[in-house]
């Protein structure tokens, strides 16, 4: 059972955008795309990331833990639990859609060969994470809501101008209101089971046990159960309505 | 091995559908996952620990799986009063409202947002939050008031005991003498980790409390000594993970018991249990209760 954090060394630290860094480690974890781990900065606070490589993880700095980690360098350690949860399962063929940080778990379906198409959108030109390397794994086509590249607008707009229907699955992370957009549409075509949506929530023990991660309206943990959850599971709920903050308060 | 028949009474006041509750902390957060334990067999259900004020908990990691059970310094998070609209739609159903506070008082205001709750689980034994839980729950005289004061809103009090105190038999009879209706034994076992690499504790809170198999031993010891001393029944709690330790718990002298860690495992892990320890022509519980005294 025992599962204390490994502890491992960050060797390298790479600049992808002015708010967002990768960590690459010395140790290998073996995942499955959707995936994530527990990442521990000692003396801070433990918070969840996807994996964004065997051996690394992709992060945007939007509060104190994620500052903090930006301060780390090479030589700095940090503790890693996990894998956890159930990862993306795809067949067929196979569209992805990530929008901000979202793309990081979707990076690494890609990076398997196994996404045809990929939507990839940004708020703007250098907020775009991970476009060069996609670009040579699939069909990249990018969006950014002030238009500096591709599409002008957000990703669903690409969405409407491709035969979403001929896609298998269609594998999706990324800002709540932005997966809202897209179910909304599969829904609307009666293909929400073949959506496969990477939920975040506030997550505690990361195990399944404490729930504070539990998702309305089946009471599923996003961390055990999920992260990634099929659209007719959460297309009733509280979905695209609201969250619960780290008291089990609705915010 | 043994098998017994299923409740036909209520248990310590509660109409319990099988021997088995959720374990109070164990995805006991929102109204939904503990409808969802009740559907997937629980007999009933302990919800999260509800105090005065909402609070985030500590910082991480708070829980850290270690060999045979868990380490968990949550730090009681809770969204306090608005909980009672999260298990608004439960009402009817066998659901337990796990409170604490600070002070007997703050154990009346917390009661007092309830007049649903199926009975209340007084949390005198959190060994992990400064001035709540354990901090209060090894006075007996506290014990004692904390269980007066919630016992004026007329429903059946369980008063939740820590293993951490010389004798639990004496913070076990304040809290018959307060009027509890049942006792709870045990909460998690004070304890802690040390990253050996990084030369310092796991838990951001330094230390917390340790549950699963590990503590079983310590939970049944404790069932077994409250059960010479206190006459109202006790509820057992503390590593159980299968129907031979229901029935271990039932002859030290739980009436029922309590699952938490055992869900890490298998989230289906009451109606697993179920199918072993129930059949029809089982004997009645109470024919083994206590029956392990000698
Ligand atoms: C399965 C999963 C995978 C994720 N993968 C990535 C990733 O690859 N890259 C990335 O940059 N971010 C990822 N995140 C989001 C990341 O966990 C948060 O950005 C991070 O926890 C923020 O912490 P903070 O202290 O810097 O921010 P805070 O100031 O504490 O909070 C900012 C916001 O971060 C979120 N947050 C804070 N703590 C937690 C927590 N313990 N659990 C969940 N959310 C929290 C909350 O939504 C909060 O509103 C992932 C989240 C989940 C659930
Ligand atoms: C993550 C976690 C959270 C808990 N939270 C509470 C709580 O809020 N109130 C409480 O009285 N006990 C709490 N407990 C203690 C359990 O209810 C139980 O007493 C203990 O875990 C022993 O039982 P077990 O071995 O079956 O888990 C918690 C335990 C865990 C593991
Ligand atoms: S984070 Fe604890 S149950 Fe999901």
């Amino acid at each position: 059972m025992s599962e204390m954090p490994e502890i491992v060394t960050i060797t390298t630290v790479v600049n992808e955008t002015p708010t967002v860094k990768t960590f690459v480690f010395d140790k290998l974890f073996a995942f499955r795309p959707g995936q994530f781990c527990m990442v521990w900065i000692p003396g801070v606070d433990e918070i969840p990331m996807a994996f964004s490589a065997a051996n690394s993880i992709t992060v945007m700095k939007v509060g104190d833990a994620t500052e903090a980690l930006f301060s780390l360098k090479a030589g700095d350690k940090l503790g890693i639990r996990g894998p956890f949860g159930n990862g993306f399962s795809p067949s067929g063929k196979v569209l992805a859609i990530g929008g901000g940080i979202g793309v990081t778990p979707l990076f690494t379906l890609a990076a398997s060969g196994e996404v045809d198409t990929f939507i990839l959108g940004a708020r703007t030109r250098e907020e775009l994470v991970f476009a060069d390397d996609l670009a040579k794994v699939s069909d990249l086509k990018i969006a950014t809501d002030d238009g500096t590249f591709g599409f002008h607008g957000f990703v669903t707009g690409i969405l409407d101008q491709i035969d979403v229907v001929s896609y298998d699955t269609i594998c999706v992370c990324g800002p709540e209101m932005m997966m809202k957009g897209i179910l909304d549409r599969l829904v609307a075509k009666g293909i929400e089971s073949r959506g496969q949506f990477s939920m975040h929530r506030y997550m505690k023990c990361a195990v399944g046990v404490c729930g504070s991660c539990c998702m309305d309206e089946h009471g599923l943990r996003v961390c055990k159960d999920g992260p990634v959850f099929t659209g007719d599971l959460i297309k009733t709920g509280e979905f695209a309505h609201y969250h619960r903050g780290p008291s089990g308060r609705k915010e | 091995m043994i098998q017994i028949k299923l409740p036909e009474e209520e248990i310590a006041g509660v109409p319990l559908r099988n021997h088995m509750l959720l374990a109070a902390g164990i995805l006991g957060t929102t109204g939904a996952s503990l409808k969802r334990m009740l559907n997937l067999g629980a007999g009933g259900v302990v919800t999260k620990s509800i105090g005065p004020k909402a609070i985030p908990g500590h910082h991480g990691p708070a829980l850290i799986p270690v060999d045979g059970g868990l380490i968990n310094a949550m730090g009681l998070p809770n969204p306090s009063k608005d909980f009672v609209e999260e298990i608004a739609p439960l009402k009817g159903e066998p659901v337990v409202v796990s409170i604490f506070g600070g002070t007997p008082e703050e154990f009346g205001t917390v009661a007092s947002w309830f007049p649903d709750a199926a009975a209340f689980e007084l949390n005198l034994s959190c060994p992990h939050a400064e001035g709540y839980g354990a901090s209060i729950g090894v006075n007996p005289r506290v014990v004692r008031e904390c269980t007066e004061i919630v016992k004026t809103y007329n429903k059946p009090v369980w008063v939740k005991l820590t293993p951490n105190v010389t004798d639990i038999k004496i913070i076990g009879k304040a809290a018959e003498e307060g009027g509890a209706d049942a006792i709870v034994a045990v909460n998690t076992v004070k304890a802690m980790r040390i990253s050996t690499e990084l030369r310092r504790p796991v838990l951001g809170n330094v230390f917390g409390g340790l549950s699963g198999k590990a503590i079983f031993p310590i939970a049944v010891r404790s069932v077994y000594d409250l059960y010479d001393a206190v006459d109202i029944p006790i509820i057992g709690c503390g590593g159980i993970s299968s129907a031979d330790n229901v029935l271990e718990m039932m002859m030290a002298g739980a009436s029922a018991v309590e699952i938490g860690s055992a869900i890490y495992d298998s989230v289906n892990v009451f109606s697993e249990i179920a199918a072993d320890l129930y059949s029809e022509d089982g004997i009645p519980a109470e024919e083994i209760v206590g029956c392990a005294h000698v």
